[in-house]
């Protein structure tokens, strides 16, 4: 039982994360398609940040360090997106989809060249951390608190701050929801949306290296995120955009995420003797089935996806 | 040369450069040389001794081999890859027409290749009907997008993701009752059910007797220039251009647009299911119970299409032209580069290709700059 909280506290912090980003890059008005590729980078940094790093570092050293790596790794990769995306007019669902191939493609390129350069016969894409990720967890009791968890949480206070409390969050909503009337009283939009892909950048990036030492001590990048970028964006809907909404959506589906790690240690669902693909599957299964529910009446930025041009009426 | 013959050839030039084909393939052709540069430089960066060799091995493909026969079999073995990437560019290109972001595909692909190979393992069926059975599965995989999409207006792409990863857990759950006990790949077609092979009609003979080689090579390019008549020359096609260009103003003038929508989801689900059979009954490859990702072919699909310019006969080009890099990348040498650059090379081509429409606005208002410069002039 300790295990599935435990669990469903980690996945729903990925959760948390990345949806706030996609939150953000969305209230401005740019949809994130390529949150999942933007995950993707920010593991990969803060992965080699763990392979390399001196693990007899102080715990809180070591935290920070991935912490740090991974937001620039995801912020710089999210530019990418920006740029093409605002300064290009590009459609963003192009752009995000081929940020998600690049992500998997040059993740799988970078591990692999690590380790041939390391060992010529070692061609697998796997990189790992067994030791320096020790310092990211405490043991209190059975239960290992990550300090991810922290994170999530710090984050998703700071975004409900900042997007309902600050001169900023307003500007920034303002740009998604009618940019004309943003510029019309001196908000550069340009801007602001650049903002909000960056911090998406951030959020997404935290999000990918949570995702990966959730439970494991290594990761075989071949297999990117696992669609995790898209369960977020489901989060996100289902959240309606707003932050607190968001929480308590990842808390539910990073709940089945869960099941899906846990489900062998009960008796009664071991005992249903359910095939494992269908807890694979549940995550997905489920958001589907919420999204069929929740997007018919959606509260979506009214001018997401559409690119800004200063002189269309 | 006079003045006024250079003035004659200048605007030849210009207008010759103002036709949106000759821009779309000027456009694709940057795309892939700024790719391959840049696949390049990211050689450099891994190994720079044996980067010039690496990114000719990816460009050379099948003609490394020194004798002829030996690249005749090899680039028989690149199109029997070629061909399903094409009904996979296809499917998304179909659905791109409509403004539906079809990333599915990759989906609708993976339960095309899990009806087909059911039916021919599990039910010993002859292959038209597996192939039957892929489409169906694939188009009816493509219909919970499109009512999704139409009626509980579920963002196709976020769906489409979503359904990937449910085909794949369940095709590796149907597939896993007819694998090899000692593998996790499936049985091979040749020894269970040889009836379940596409007929080559002689074609293995032109490829140094590439048994690989199927009659789904000529079909994928044929199903190709139907598509392009369906588009351009009837009121179907129309339909579904207008939907995708002004859904509102389709639906006035009395479209039924949430048909529309899943029909082509439909249409664009059957071409990547019928892809997959095209792969899977070859006997190429066998399916993996055990792959825990979603087989590349249907994004990669999505690197053909657009950079096929999206017209279903430049996409024959573009995927040939993609299978080509991704079969190159493969012979690397795995000591010293990974094989994924190829991926790579691709990923870099998609996200370019996110310009191509800004580089033709920015074409398009040099060429009338110019020519109100020159129609000044002459005032």
């Amino acid at each position: 039982m300790v295990l599935l909280l435990q669990y469903t506290l980690l996945f729903a912090s990925v959760l948390i994360l990345v949806a706030l980003g996609g939150c953000f890059s969305e209230h401005s008005g740019v949809i994130n398609l390529g949150l999942e590729g933007i995950m993707v980078m920010g593991a990969l940094g803060g992965a080699l940040t763990l392979k390399y790093i001196d693990s007899s570092l102080p715990a809180i050293v070591i935290v920070l360090a991935v912490l740090a790596i991974s937001i620039l790794c995801g912020a710089v990769y999210s530019t990418l997106l920006a740029f093409a995306c605002i300064n290009f007019k590009a459609d963003q669902t192009l752009v995000g989809t081929a940020l998600n191939l690049l992500a998997a493609a040059a993740a799988t390129v970078i591990a692999k060249s690590i380790n041939i350069i390391e060992d010529p016969n070692n061609v697998s894409s796997t990189v790992q951390y067994v030791e320096a990720k020790k310092a990211l967890v405490v043991n209190l009791g059975k239960f290992q608190f990550n300090w991810f968890m922290l994170v999530a949480f710090i984050a998703l206070v700071c975004a409900y701050v900042i997007l309902y409390k600050t001169r900023f969050g307003l500007r920034l909503m303002a740009c998604g929801e009618h940019p004309q009337a943003a510029d019309s009283v001196g908000i550069n939009v340009y801007t602001m949306r650049w903002a909000g892909v960056l911090i998406s950048g951030m959020l997404a990036g935290v999000g990918g290296i949570v995702y990966i030492t959730a439970g494991v001590s290594e990761w075989k990048f071949e297999n990117g995120v696992a669609g995790f970028g898209f369960l977020a964006l489901a989060v996100m809907i289902f959240g309606q955009w707003k932050p607190v909404n968001i929480g308590l959506a990842a808390l539910l589906f990073g709940f089945f995420r869960a099941l899906s790690n846990v489900y062998s240690g009960f008796d009664f669902l071991a005992a249903l003797n359910i095939p494992g693909s269908v807890y694979n599957m549940m995550p997905y299964i489920i958001s589907l089935i919420v999204l069929a529910f929740t997007s018919a009446n959606s509260r979506a930025p009214k001018a997401e996806g559409i690119p800004y041009d200063k002189g269309s009426r | 040369m006079s003045a006024e013959n250079k003035g004659a050839v200048a605007k030849e030039k210009e207008s010759l450069l103002a036709k949106p084909a000759v821009q779309s393939i000027l456009a694709s052709l940057l795309c892939i040389i700024v790719g391959l540069f840049i696949g390049y430089i990211a050689l450099l960066f891994i190994n720079a001794k044996g980067a010039n060799e690496a990114i000719v091995t990816i460009i050379k493909n099948y003609f490394t081999y020194p004798t002829k026969a030996a690249a005749l079999k090899y680039c028989g073995n690149t199109l029997v890859k070629a061909a399903p990437l094409l009904m996979c560019a296809l499917s998304i290109q179909f659905c791109y027409q409509a403004g539906l972001f079809n990333i599915g595909a990759a989906g609708q692909y993976v339960v095309g290749a899990g009806a087909s190979l059911f039916c021919a393992l599990k039910l010993g069926l002859p292959w038209f009907v597996c192939l039957l059975a892929a489409l169906v599965a694939g188009g009816v995989y493509g219909v919970i997008v499109g009512v999704l999409k139409a009626y509980l207006n579920v963002n196709e792409v976020i769906s489409g993701i979503m359904l990937n990863w449910i085909g794949l857990y369940t095709v590796n759950m149907a597939l896993s009752s007819v694998k090899e006990s000692s593998s996790p790949y499936t049985l091979s077609l040749a020894s269970t059910n040889e009836a379940a092979l596409l007929p080559s009609l002689g074609l293995e003979k032109l490829f140094s007797n590439n048994k690989y080689v199927t009659v789904a090579i000529p079909l994928a390019v044929i199903i190709a220039i139907l598509l392009k008549v369906v588009l351009s020359m009837t009121v179907f096609g129309y339909e579904i251009k207008a939907t995708g260009i002004a859904k509102d103003a389709a639906k006035y003038s009395g479209m039924k647009e949430k048909r529309n929508v899943i029909l082509t989801l439909f249409i664009g689900g059957a071409l990547a299911g019928i892809g997959a059979a095209f792969f899977f009954l070859s006997g190429y490859e066998q399916w993996s119970v055990t792959q825990s990702s979603v087989p590349g072919m249907g994004f990669n699909g999505i690197a053909a299409t657009f950079l096929g310019g999206l017209d279903p006969i430049g996409t024959i080009f573009a995927s040939y032209f993609i299978e080509h890099i991704t079969s190159g990348g493969s012979y690397l040498d795995k000591n010293a580069y990974p094989s994924q650059i190829s991926d790579f090379i691709s990923a870099i081509i998609i996200y370019l290709c996110g310009f191509v429409l800004f580089f033709k606005f920015f074409l398009n208002s040099r060429i009338r700059n110019k020519k109100n410069n020159a129609e000044g002039g002459n005032k």
